[in-house]
């Protein structure tokens, strides 16, 4: 009896100190326990990957200086053992890094942070008078450009309207002969448009802006032109022909030589992470700079690319309690215990509906080819490796598919990891072939009540601005888990499954 | 009409035992972890019965490697009628049993007809582990049939019915008969649409029949009265499953046992956590009686014999528990 009593008093101690540390947290970093009560703040972070040849090396990346719609609060470069500097010549904004010498592949940072804000401010990079580049094409070139933009021109009045008809000609499928012809050489659509326009004696330049969305890692730079109308430039989106800045594109690099040059070293790349924080941006910063010891062991402390992962990594335990509770109390049938949880997951990166949409054809193609591969008489590793082999296919196939249809979220599908799937796919097969498609029914849809209920949960705001900002909530979560573990009460399904018992007194 | 869900009120007061509180309080408490894999291999249980002369269907093959397989026709020359079994297999899974042979070919027990190439591939799957708990590889075993009793005619469809005895601390506390139906497919698995008898614990007669978690009074294939049951030979039944505990030392376990028509009890399998059907089909949980016996001082009776007496005498049909 005392050691139950030891065990309660653990749980309730976890719990309480849980809820403590936050607490604590709360008073003395004052961010908010609710989200959205604040002014966004993004967190973006630029990595420069490349290989050091040996000798002195300068890397200079380009930095955006107050891009339309945000305001540059705060920045910071880590790199190690490399000298850091900021030069600003003529509205040209770079980060300089500097060492004696180097050897084998380097990673620089750099991380700013900001805030959505006024969207009329004119970013400096506008001041620039507009100036029309000579371009240089060779003769089938010419003769094709001149032909594209003698038709752009006869359906067009202005500079924008050009531009508007020219981005239609570039995008139309088929392209017809001249413009397969210019899209052949190498180099962006983005950067065609901006030869175009040239040509054409329009003011075009090419502009990097910067997609943001929440926990994204490995991000590209994405090409887009600005046109100047006589006034004013204008941002156009070369693939679909909107203009304006859109509130989620943060514009990177607007003006000056290139984004990333790198002397003494090759291979460079220039990748982005993000993430979005509901934090007050002042507070924030103070965190960052104070040395109180919540913000030296919080989570913010990290590079943005390993944040991110965290923030899906810190919902987990609310996952795998979902799955504690409907087993042991609800008493659901799940294929694989912890399957869900992983399938739930992927939910958060393609969203419920094209999630479960996919999930299931994919499942199901899989079942209809699994059902040929058990007449082959193969060994269970090579049919199971046979079935991943498979699965990937199916995948490659159904995106290819979603994307001809115009759903971009074909793509989802690559979210779900494969070797789960493949192993749902064997267990569920053999489920049939053995009890019968009722009860690949009952386990199929005991996993997906679970996957999507667990999803629900993770991608409430609140919860994932909790287990982001206060991971010693998890504590609780620790203590529930641990109480249900110690359950010995019949589950919801038994009063159902032993409903004969009532005959007798 | 009886109603579909019952309270949790009303199932306590029945003395049923559910899931977590079976794993908990009996699985969790009585059975020591490093004795699981004694019951969950079956070969190493057929190993250890035979050191405690426990009687078993005797061992014929035990095919343990890939290459083995090609050569099982050989190997296989001498019998005419064998039940293949996963060593590792769990609720049934991966058993094959054949009947007798037609020319080159094998029947099975539901009289379905196979060939060698059907076996071999059996065998395979069997090896790589895709009927063994949590998939590890596993090696197949070849075991004599048991010879139909005649006491069982017309209660059983295709498979041969085998008796689950409940056995705590070396208490026999709760037993039931399984017969195989057309819905079953042959198995005895009761979620598989066997039908399950409860069976007095002092006669061996029939209590209670139910499939599908349903009372039922006449076998569903052959129309038989399933309240005439009365099993023979039931205090051996009894004995044979006491004398488990001793052999395992595990002291929550379902025993699984078959009446051969000329060798009398056989130990079949044992199960070191064995489903909770059995308190549906004795309409009587088994949580009064686990907890009687939990109360009991220690080793107070030790021998086989005691405790079986003991068991038929307080357990019997119209006691209290």
């Amino acid at each position: 009896m005392s050691r139950r009593l030891t065990f309660r008093l653990m749980v309730i101690s976890l719990a309480l100190i849980g809820v403590l540390i936050a607490g604590l947290r709360y008073m003395e970093t004052g961010i908010p326990l609710v989200p959205g009560q604040e002014a966004e703040v993004w967190l973006v972070e630029a990595r420069v990957d490349f290989i050091a040849d040996g000798g002195a090396i300068t890397a200079s990346l380009s930095l955006p200086e107050n891009p339309p719609g945000f305001e540059l609060v705060d920045e910071q470069a880590a790199s190690a053992g490399y000298g850091f500097t900021l030069l600003n010549h003529n509205g040209d904004r770079r980060a300089e890094w500097t060492k004696r010498s180097a050897n084998g592949p380097q990673s620089l940072y750099y991380s700013a942070q900001f805030i959505a804000g006024d969207r009329a401010t004119e970013a400096p990079g506008n001041r620039m008078e507009p100036r029309v580049i000579p371009v240089f094409w060779n003769d089938a070139q010419l003769t094709a450009s001149r032909e594209l933009l003698a038709r752009a021109r006869s359906t067009s009045s202005s500079a924008t309207s050009l531009a508007r008809e020219l981005i239609k000609l570039l995008n139309g499928t088929p392209p017809d002969q001249n413009t397969a012809l210019l899209l052949s050489q190498p180099g962006s659509t983005a950067e065609l448009l901006m030869q175009l326009l040239n040509q054409a004696g329009v003011p075009a330049r090419l502009v990097m802006g910067l997609h943001l969305e929440d926990a994204r890692r490995r991000q590209r730079l994405a090409p887009l032109v600005e046109v100047h109308n006589g006034d004013d430039w204008l941002l156009f989106n070369p693939k679909t022909g909107e203009t304006g800045v859109a509130p989620t594109l943060l514009l990177w690099h607007q003006q000056g030589k290139s984004l990333l040059d790198v002397t003494g070293g090759r291979q460079s790349s220039v990748s982005f992470s993000m993430i979005r924080q509901t934090v007050p941006a002042r507070q924030l910063a103070l965190t960052k700079n104070s040395d109180t010891l919540f913000s030296r062991f919080g989570v913010h402390r990290l590079p943005i690319e390993e944040q991110s992962m965290f923030k899906l990594l810190l919902l987990l335990p609310l996952g795998a309690a979902v799955v504690v509770f409907m087993r042991v109390l609800v008493g659901l049938r799940t294929a694989g215990t912890f399957m869900p949880i992983l399938v739930s997951l992927a939910f958060m990166q393609t969203s419920l509906l094209p999630g479960l949409a996919s999930f299931i054809s994919v499942v199901t193609i899989g079942l209809v080819m699994r059902s040929y591969l058990s007449r082959l008489n193969l060994l269970l590793v090579a049919r199971i490796a046979t079935l991943i082999v498979l699965v990937i296919f199916v995948i490659s196939l159904l995106s290819v598919i979603g994307y001809q249809l115009g759903y971009s979220t074909g793509m989802v599908i690559t979210f779900f990891p494969m070797i789960i799937i493949a192993w749902t796919i064997e267990r569920m097969s053999i489920l049939w072939e053995e009890e019968g498609p009722r009860e690949v029914l009952v386990q199929g849809g005991g996993s997906l009540a679970v996957a999507v209920i667990a999803y629900l949960l993770m991608q409430l705001p609140l919860l994932q601005h909790l287990s982001f900002n206060f991971p010693e909530l998890n504590l609780v979560l620790l203590a529930v888990i641990l109480a249900m573990g110690q359950y010995t009460g019949y589950k919801l399904s038994e009063l159902r499954r032993f409903h004969a018992m009532g005959d007798d007194g | 009409m009886r109603p579909a869900w019952l309270s949790p009120r009303r199932l306590r007061e029945a003395g049923v035992l559910g899931m977590n509180c079976r794993n908990i309080e009996f699985i969790g408490r009585y059975n020591p972890r490093s004795k699981f894999p004694l019951v969950d291999d079956k070969l190493k249980t057929k190993l250890l019965a035979a050191d405690y002369a426990v009687p078993t269907p005797s061992l014929r093959l035990v095919i343990r490697q890939q290459h083995e397989v090609a050569d099982i026709e050989d190997m296989l020359a001498g019998l005419d009628s064998f039940a293949l079994k996963p060593a590792k297999g769990s609720g049934g899974k991966g058993i094959l049993v054949i009947d007798r042979r037609k020319g080159s070919h094998f029947i099975k027990s539901s009289g379905a007809l196979i060939g060698i190439t059907d076996i071999q591939r059996h065998l395979s799957n069997t090896l790589a582990g895709l009927y063994s708990l949590g998939g590890v590889p596993d090696v197949a075993i070849v075991e004599d049939l048991i010879e139909f009793n005649t006491c069982f005619d017309g209660y059983s469809h295709e498979g041969v019915p085998d008796i689950r005895v409940i056995v705590f601390r070396g208490y026999p506390v709760m037993a039931m008969l399984r017969l195989a139906t057309h819905a079953s497919d042959g198995k005895a698995n009761l979620h598989q649409g066997a039908v399950g008898v409860g069976l007095a614990m002092d006669s061996g007669r029939c209590l209670n029949a139910v499939q599908f978690g349903e009372t039922l009074t006449r076998h569903p294939d052959t129309d038989r009265l399933l309240g005439d049951i009365v099993l023979p030979q039931w205090r051996d039944i009894l004995v044979l499953a006491a004398r488990c505990y001793e052999m395992t030392g595990l002291g929550y376990m379902g025993t699984d046992i078959v009446l051969d028509g000329s060798r009398g009890p056989q130990m079949l399998e044992l199960n070191a956590r064995p489903g909770l059907a059995i308190q549906v089909a004795n309409g009587h949980g088994l949580l009064p009686r686990l907890r009687h016996i939990e109360q009991l001082r220690e080793r107070r009776l030790t021998s086989v014999d005691d405790r079986v007496d003991y068991a038929t005498q307080h357990f019997a049909e119209g006691a209290s528990f």
